[in-house]
């Protein structure tokens, strides 16, 4: 057992995951196209949910912070890159890509925006005074979520809003059997760009390698001379940041949203981190894409079981692994 | 010239109070022993020093300043470095990584780590690994070499020798003797025996009083303190 651990560890490990629940998925759906097709889409769906939970995860494994309020970055990242797009409908249509770049650019920096300076008031007025308080935290960070809720129905209104596409990003590839959505290519592109750049700013830096050691013991850090409380706003502006941006690709995405998406996603994004491990980025990465692969599997294999696929999945690895695929620490 | 001052500290964790009255003068240069018995109130005071614990009321003078509410990290800045009792280390970082968070801006003097790999060679030949997997008296020997990447005038450091080989134990010694050339070491230390060679001034702590402060070598020269103290503190 010993020796077929050591051998699967040089293989790859656990990062063979994704690997091995494709190949399954081959089997048993038969298809190829079909498989082609939901693997892309599965692939895609968890770049913009590690979107929203890499942040998450750095926040929970840093500052050991339950902040349930992580889906009000992600409705309103929706919401304002969605108005953004709604109020640059003609650079949409456009037939330039220049053009419809632009808008996309401008929708996404306002949600990103948002989510920074939203995270730094999030941070010092709703988080700094429960630190430590788990319970306080799951409470106020809950009533900050429903406040979140009720602003955005107070300023969009209940009726779900239809988010416009960039001309560019309509459509599909078509690789011999196998269409592919573009606007999932583009997800995906986005979603590991911003996986490197985060690899290398906690691999290659010394902000990284301070969030890597706050992360294993936070004390020690503040006693060579960091002020860790500091680090903790970066981190969950960062975080929020995030999260808003994974909420705009998602309302692409989706393209019909309604305040509740944040905390309708917000199950699948606690379920990455959880099986993930805290503070992992990498954990969050393996997580997510394995969260974006089962549910489009198990949609089109087996729809009645779609729902719960994430649940299974989590408790068949929290039972093989308790601290998660990648733990930080 | 006394370097640290502790002047009635009372520290509380949670609703227990820890320690009660805690004076205590560190005299700049040298090694500095703190002696207590398990409980007595070594690590709290330590920790009260370098405000991981907040002493309230009474007051932690460093060259005089009071530091008693400041933060950790500046506490740190001021030149005084920590070696806790778990040694702290970050086991998911390499040995070097360890060290470059330790160094000032992040820029290793390659003098001092010239002179760190002299003192701990182990740290130079497992540079790479990450921390975790190195023995307990390696990682011992980096949470040390970490808390001296950098002049520091005070250096606490907290039962070093627990758990670790006689071997290791002697070369820790040898280390500890050359740095108290440099800096004042405030050690805290349940080995008598290891704590004897080393210290030229100390404390008995018990039940979160100092309850005897002088020199090293009246104290190990005077057997029937040693009994009454020891017997009663450790």
């Amino acid at each position: 057992m010993d020796r077929i651990s050591e051998i699967l560890g040089r293989m790859g490990g656990v990062n063979l995951l994704p690997v091995a629940l494709a190949a399954v998925a081959f089997i048993l759906i038969g298809a190829p196209s079909s498989w082609a097709t939901l693997t892309v889409a599965g692939l895609a769906m968890g770049m913009m949910v590690f979107l929203m939970a890499s942040g998450l995860s750095l926040v929970f494994g840093l500052m050991d912070v339950l902040n349930f309020g992580h889906s009000a970055f992600v409705s309103f990242g929706a919401f304002i890159a969605a108005t953004v797009l709604a109020g640059l409908s003609t650079w949409l249509a456009a037939d330039s890509v220049a053009l419809n770049s632009a808008a996309l650019v401008m929708a996404f920096l306002a949600a990103i925006l948002f989510g920074l300076v939203a995270g730094w008031f999030f941070e010092t007025v709703i988080i700094r005074p429960v630190y430590k308080d788990h319970l306080r935290q799951i409470l106020i960070t809950m009533g900050a979520m429903i406040v979140a809720e009720q602003t955005i129905l107070a300023f969009w209104g209940g009726t779900p809003f239809t988010v416009l596409r960039p001309h560019f990003l309509e459509g599909s590839w078509i690789i011999g059997d196998v269409s592919i959505e573009i606007y999932r290519g583009f997800a995906f592109l986005l979603g590991l760009a911003v996986f490197v750049g985060l690899y290398l700013v906690m691999n290659r830096t010394r902000i990284g390698l301070l969030v890597r050691a706050g992360v294993e013991n936070r004390e020690m850090v503040e006693a060579l001379g960091f002020r860790v409380d500091r680090l903790f706003i970066a981190v969950f502006m960062l975080g929020s940041g995030l999260a808003a941006l994974g909420g705009a690709m998602w309302a692409g995405y989706e393209t019909l949203i309604t305040p509740a998406l944040g905390s309708e996603l917000m199950i699948i994004v606690f379920i990455v981190v959880i099986i993930g491990g805290l503070g992992s980025i990498e954990g969050t990465l393996l997580g997510a894409i394995l969260v974006g692969l089962m549910s489009n599997y198990l949609g089109f294999l087996a729809p009645k079981m779609a729902l719960a696929s994430n649940m299974i999945l989590m408790v068949a690895i929290l039972l093989w692994r308790p601290n998660g695929l990648k733990p930080a620490v | 010239m006394s370097l640290l001052t502790l002047d009635h500290m009372k520290t509380d964790i949670g609703q227990y109070a820890v320690l009660h009255d805690v004076s205590l003068t560190v005299p700049e240069g040298g090694v500095f022993v703190l002696l207590g018995r398990n409980g007595a109130g070594k690590t709290t005071t330590l920790r009260s020093i370098m405000g991981l614990w907040n002493a309230s009321p009474g007051s932690v003078k460093f060259r005089g300043q009071d530091i008693t509410q400041l933060h950790t990290a500046e506490i740190a800045k001021l030149g005084i470095a920590y070696v806790p009792e778990n040694m702290g280390i970050f086991g998911t970082l390499t040995v070097d990584e360890n060290l470059v968070l330790a160094a000032d801006k992040g820029r290793i003097d390659p003098v001092r780590l010239k002179r760190i790999h002299e003192l701990f060679p182990a740290l130079e030949r497992f540079r790479d690994k990450k921390a975790w997997s190195l023995s307990g008296g390696q990682k011992q020997m980096l949470s040390v070499a970490r808390a001296i990447m950098e002049p520091r005038e005070l250096i606490l450091i907290d039962e070093p020798t627990k758990g670790l080989a006689p071997a290791i134990v002697d070369s820790m010694g040898e280390a500890f003797r050359e740095i108290g050339q440099d800096s004042t070491i405030l050690l805290v230390e349940q080995n008598f025996n290891f704590a004897r060679k080393l210290g030229r001034d100390m404390a008995v702590i018990d039940d979160g009083r100092v309850v005897h402060q002088g020199s090293m070598e009246a104290f190990a020269a005077d057997t029937g303190l040693q009994d009454r103290l020891l017997g009663l503190a450790m």
